[in-house]
């Protein structure tokens, strides 16, 4: 079995995900970064991106995450999301309603707001289509 | 006649009965709810953990870096942020928060500081209202099922009052909620945050982190979700109390309930049977008083 790296995504009103990991791949605010066992002491900021968690006995989890915070220490993986959700508990007509409407939102107007909208929904909709990909190969 | 003050007792017991009923019903309502609000109060707990020591993580091995949050406290305007409930029947949760920070507003006024005020809650926003104290911000409809959205919002109001000068120091007069038999009323500082506050657990050897940006640039952002989840958190427990305070107000008020039905039962049987002994004694006196007529007649 393949090395594993202690893996918790918490977020204010529960925690989603404890439990090991071969990999966890997230965007920080300098990049992509994948963390793999005994990765080195890391603390960094989670930008607005979908968290790929793998996992050595199960099928892979995804997770959308709106900002946040990542530490590496011993072995261990936490990000501390403000909103989070797993792919399974994402409502995809919400997202693809919220897409088109930051999308109208955005064609007269450049507005931070829609903008970061926008995001959330895409994030959103790349991980419940992840999910459906992995499961219809 | 002395019907009548039966009937009356008998309505009233009525009504006594009624209320019993749904003092009785708020009583497990309260109940069941206080372990629903437990249960959230822990799984918000390996959040404000995994939170404080990525804080903590980062002071031991960068050194904390300098930031607006981060001081010790230092007179000025104080700010006060209460935790009430939008419902009352609660007891005492809502009055005795309430009451401690009327006397320390007045004690300020007094001394010609300012103050600002956040308010949660229906109860402390009619409160202060009343008394034409000004809120500088206030959020209702949270107590009974707070989220992360509430907190937010109120440690944005609460951050950018810090951030503008409108208050130098922030407190949270709120009831902490120890297990279902324990609450205590406490002034809890919130901002700025004591530094020591997150080195005075470090242990010696530091792991060396590489950290994405600067600590200088995390600081900030980190410790504005610190206040927020700090905030989350004392609103559940604000809420989890609040239940057990109504759970504890409707049970008195329903063993109340139950002192009054006995009592009135217990006067409304006397009066019947008063109104019965009066009733034969009416008749033994109206039986007397035809013998008594009858046998004078026969003397006659």
């Amino acid at each position: 079995m393949a090395a594993t790296i202690d893996a918790e995504l918490l977020t204010p009103e529960r925690p989603l995900f404890i439990g090991a990991a071969t990999m966890v791949t997230l965007r920080t605010g300098d990049g992509d970064i994948a963390f793999l066992a005994h990765h080195a002491p890391f603390m960094g900021t989670v930008d607005i991106c979908v968290v790929k968690v793998e996992r050595p006995d199960a099928a892979t989890l995804y997770a959308a995450v709106h900002g946040g915070f990542v530490q590496v220490a011993k072995n261990k993986v936490v990000i501390l999301a403000d909103i989070a959700e797993l792919a399974n508990e994402i409502d995809v007509a919400r997202a693809q309603h919220a897409k088109e409407r930051a999308e109208a939102a955005l064609a007269h107007s450049s507005d931070a707001m829609a903008e970061a909208a926008l995001r959330r929904a895409h994030v959103r909709l790349a991980v419940s289509s992840a999910i459906i990909r992995s499961s219809h190969p | 006649m002395a019907g009548g003050q039966e009937r009356i007792l008998k309505r009233r017991i009525k009504s006594v009965q009624a209320t019993k009923k749904i003092t009785k019903a708020m009583e497990l309502i309260a109940a069941s709810r206080i372990v629903k609000a437990m249960g959230r109060i822990n799984d918000a707990r390996p959040y404000l953990g995994a939170m404080t020591k990525v804080v903590e993580d980062l002071a031991a091995s960068a050194g904390l870096p300098k930031s607006t949050y981060l001081a010790e406290p230092f007179a000025g305007a104080r700010g006060y942020l209460v935790i009430g409930s939008d419902r009352g029947l609660c007891g005492s949760f809502n009055s005795a928060a309430l009451r401690l920070v009327e006397t320390s507003i007045k004690e300020l006024a007094r001394q010609g500081s300012s103050f600002a005020l956040v308010t949660v809650g229906k109860k402390a926003l009619g409160f202060f209202r009343y008394r034409q104290i000004s809120i500088a911000h206030s959020v209702v409809g949270v107590t009974e099922r707070p989220t992360y959205a509430h907190a937010q919002e109120i440690a944005d109001a609460v951050l950018s009052m810090f951030d503008s000068g409108a208050a130098t120091t922030f407190d949270v007069v709120t009831t902490r909620f120890y297990s279902s038999g324990l609450q205590k009323l406490e002034v809890i500082p919130l901002l700025p945050i004591e530094p020591e506050k997150f080195t005075k657990g470090l242990s010696g050897q530091a792991l060396d982190f590489e950290v994405e940006p600067s600590p200088e640039e995390i600081i900030d952002p980190l410790l504005r979700m610190y206040v927020a989840e700090v905030i989350f958190a004392l609103l559940l427990e604000a809420s989890a109390s609040e239940y057990a305070y109504r759970q504890r107000a409707m049970k008195s008020a329903t063993e109340n309930a139950e002192e009054l039905i006995k009592k009135y039962t217990r006067i409304m049987n006397r009066a019947r049977q008063d109104s019965i002994t009066t009733e034969i004694m009416e008749i033994v006196g109206g039986a007397e008083a035809l013998r008594g007529a009858a046998n004078s007649d026969e003397l006659d």
